[in-house]
């Protein structure tokens, strides 16, 4: 299929229509994650960091900035763009977007890219809220950026295969509580995995998040825990894997079509 | 002229392994109304969610206006609009928001004065900005109408378009199936109401277990299956049916209560004038009568006698 016969109409208006969903919510999808930030600042940054000063030459609090960050990123992208196709598959309103011209890439583009910019927009939000806790310096802003579009976009697709995969509310919400906080936690949020001891250290190495935060960590203060590289090839891994299975959905119709 | 839609061999199994098409093979021509009638559970709505492209197609081709809905899906589809049986709408948005929503879904341009005169058809022009969970059920059920024609298709399905609805709402809908189809619109329904197929349709398709049984003219199978039944509550009991009305063939019931007597509808002498004078000759007295049409078990009786 070429670019040219895509069906940007149809993209667009899921798009909006799915970016409308989120601003009858809007105030609640700010409060919660920049309340949650506030609350992480004052604890870990003020009470907690005030004994701990520096972790690899970098002052506790900013420390923990590319943390919560990616904390929210991860979440949110995935409880967005879960809850993106799911609603539509719960209210059986998905019956129009299956029965519409649209490509199975048309309709990942629209979901995914939604559940994506929202996650972003928090993010950017966390940034802000942060730089009134802790001075920021950010050494590559480029960086910052791509490696938050990427994970953005990563997680979403997974947050997208959860939402056609569960069957109720509480699979829904059970990906991002059981499996998303916790790896985002132990993979070096609001420390640094080198604090570990050993096997726990090695272990983690086996956690995706370790890479995704080691490599946006470097994106402010040049330096992480694993090399740059290695968490761009982990994130690019994660989403080949994510996109191979939205792929695979769509190609054998599972639970979309009987 | 081809026709606007054309299946053949069709097969669907659903993975619990129930056979829900059975080979179809169907064609039906531009702005026809083409009633699928049949029982629950004879595969109507797996048909026509299978053009539709909601559900998979199992074997078989279908072309919807030349298109193969597998090889060309997006010419295809965009000529549907579908209303499926069950109410699903995003009750949170708008009437407005919701069909602009469609139409943009199909790749339409944005259309405000389209989408006016469309709700305005519909009655629902003074609840465009209502949200769909203040709607009442059968204003809900218009929205859904809306939306299958806020792209302006040449094809729209309507899968038991009347279920739960009430009389006002089913005027209006006929009404608006018989202008669509002055438009150019072809339109295929399903139903499990004969009166509906009769009153609606240019052709029906009578499906069961996954298979066409037959496909006729509307008229022609009312002819041919549209049987009517007399019955007569008799003021007392009789014992047995008297000799003298043995050329009418007719049958007592309810332990000689009821008199009934089958009669073709369409015939030019029905016999029943005769009938209730030989019985007023005989001094049979009845105390109420009744006429009814065959059931749509019945033709189903009879077609599988035929076809056995």
């Amino acid at each position: 299929m070429s670019a040219a016969k895509l069906n940007h109409h149809a993209i667009w208006t899921i798009y909006l229509a799915e970016m409308s969903r989120m601003r009858r919510t809007f105030w609640q999808s700010i409060a919660t994650p920049v309340i949650t930030t506030v609350l992480y600042f004052i604890v870990f940054g003020g009470a907690i960091g005030s004994r701990i000063q520096h972790v690899g030459g970098i002052g506790y609090g900013a420390f923990i900035v590319p943390g919560l960050i990616m904390l929210t990123l991860l979440t949110q992208s995935v409880s967005n763009a879960s809850i993106g196709i799911y609603f539509p598959i719960f209210t059986k309103t998905i019956y129009e977007i299956l029965a519409a011209p649209l490509s199975a890439l048309e309709i990942v583009f629209a979901y995914v890219g939604a559940a994506a910019t929202k996650s972003v927009v928090l993010a950017l939000i966390i940034l802000a809220t942060a730089t009134f806790f802790t001075p920021l310096h950010i050494q590559h802003v480029g960086w910052m950026i791509a490696f938050m579009l990427l994970t953005a976009v990563t997680f979403s697709l997974f947050g997208f295969i959860i939402g056609i995969w569960a069957q109720n509310f509480e699979q829904l919400a059970i990906i991002p509580s059981l499996v998303i906080t916790p790896l985002t936690f132990l993979g070096g949020a609001f420390y640094s995995i080198d604090m570990l001891p050993q096997p726990w250290r090695t272990l983690n190495l086996l956690n995706p998040v370790v890479y995704l935060v080691s490599g946006f960590r470097w994106s402010f203060y040049g330096t992480g825990e694993v090399g740059v590289g290695l968490s761009l090839a982990f994130t690019g891994m994660f989403m080949a894997i994510c996109l191979t299975l939205v792929w695979w959905i769509f190609k054998t119709g599972y639970r979309l079509k009987p | 002229m081809p026709p606007m839609i054309s299946v053949s061999a069709l097969r669907k199994t659903y993975k619990s392994g129930l056979v829900a098409l059975d080979g179809i093979d169907l064609e039906i021509e531009k702005q026809e109304i083409f009633a699928l009638l049949g029982p629950n559970g004879a595969g109507k709505t797996s048909l026509i969610s299978i053009i539709c492209g909601t559900v998979g197609i199992g074997s078989g081709t279908v072309r919807v206006g030349g298109h193969d809905i597998t090889q060309d899906y997006r010419a295809a589809r965009a000529m549907i609009g579908l209303v499926p049986q069950e109410i699903s709408l995003d009750i949170f948005a708008t009437v407005w928001n919701t069909v602009a929503f469609s139409r943009g879904v199909f790749g339409r341009r944005p259309d405000p004065d389209y989408i006016e005169r469309l709700l305005r058809d519909l009655s629902l022009w003074d609840k465009r900005d209502r949200r769909v969970i203040e709607l009442s059920g059968g204003m809900k059920r218009r929205v859904m109408i809306a939306k299958a024609l806020s792209h302006e298709p040449e094809i729209l399905f309507l899968d038991e378009p009347t279920a739960g609805v009430d009389v006002s709402l089913r005027r209006d809908m006929w009404a608006l199936v018989r202008s669509l189809r002055d438009k150019g619109v072809t339109i295929i329904l399903t139903t499990h109401y004969i009166e509906e197929a009769e009153e609606m349709s240019d052709r029906v398709g009578v499906i069961a277990n996954g298979r066409i049984l037959l496909v006729e003219q509307t008229a022609a199978l009312m002819r041919k299956f549209g049987r009517r039944k007399l019955t007569l509550a008799l003021q007392h009991p009789l014992a047995y049916i008297p000799v003298d009305l043995s050329p009418w063939e007719l049958e007592l019931e309810q332990q000689g209560q009821v008199l009934a007597y089958a009669f073709d509808a369409n015939a030019e002498d029905n016999g029943i004038p005769a009938l209730l004078r030989r019985m007023a000759e005989l001094g049979i007295d009845f105390r109420d009568l009744d006429t009814s049409r065959n059931s749509l078990e019945d033709i189903f009786v009879s077609l599988v006698e035929q076809t056995a």
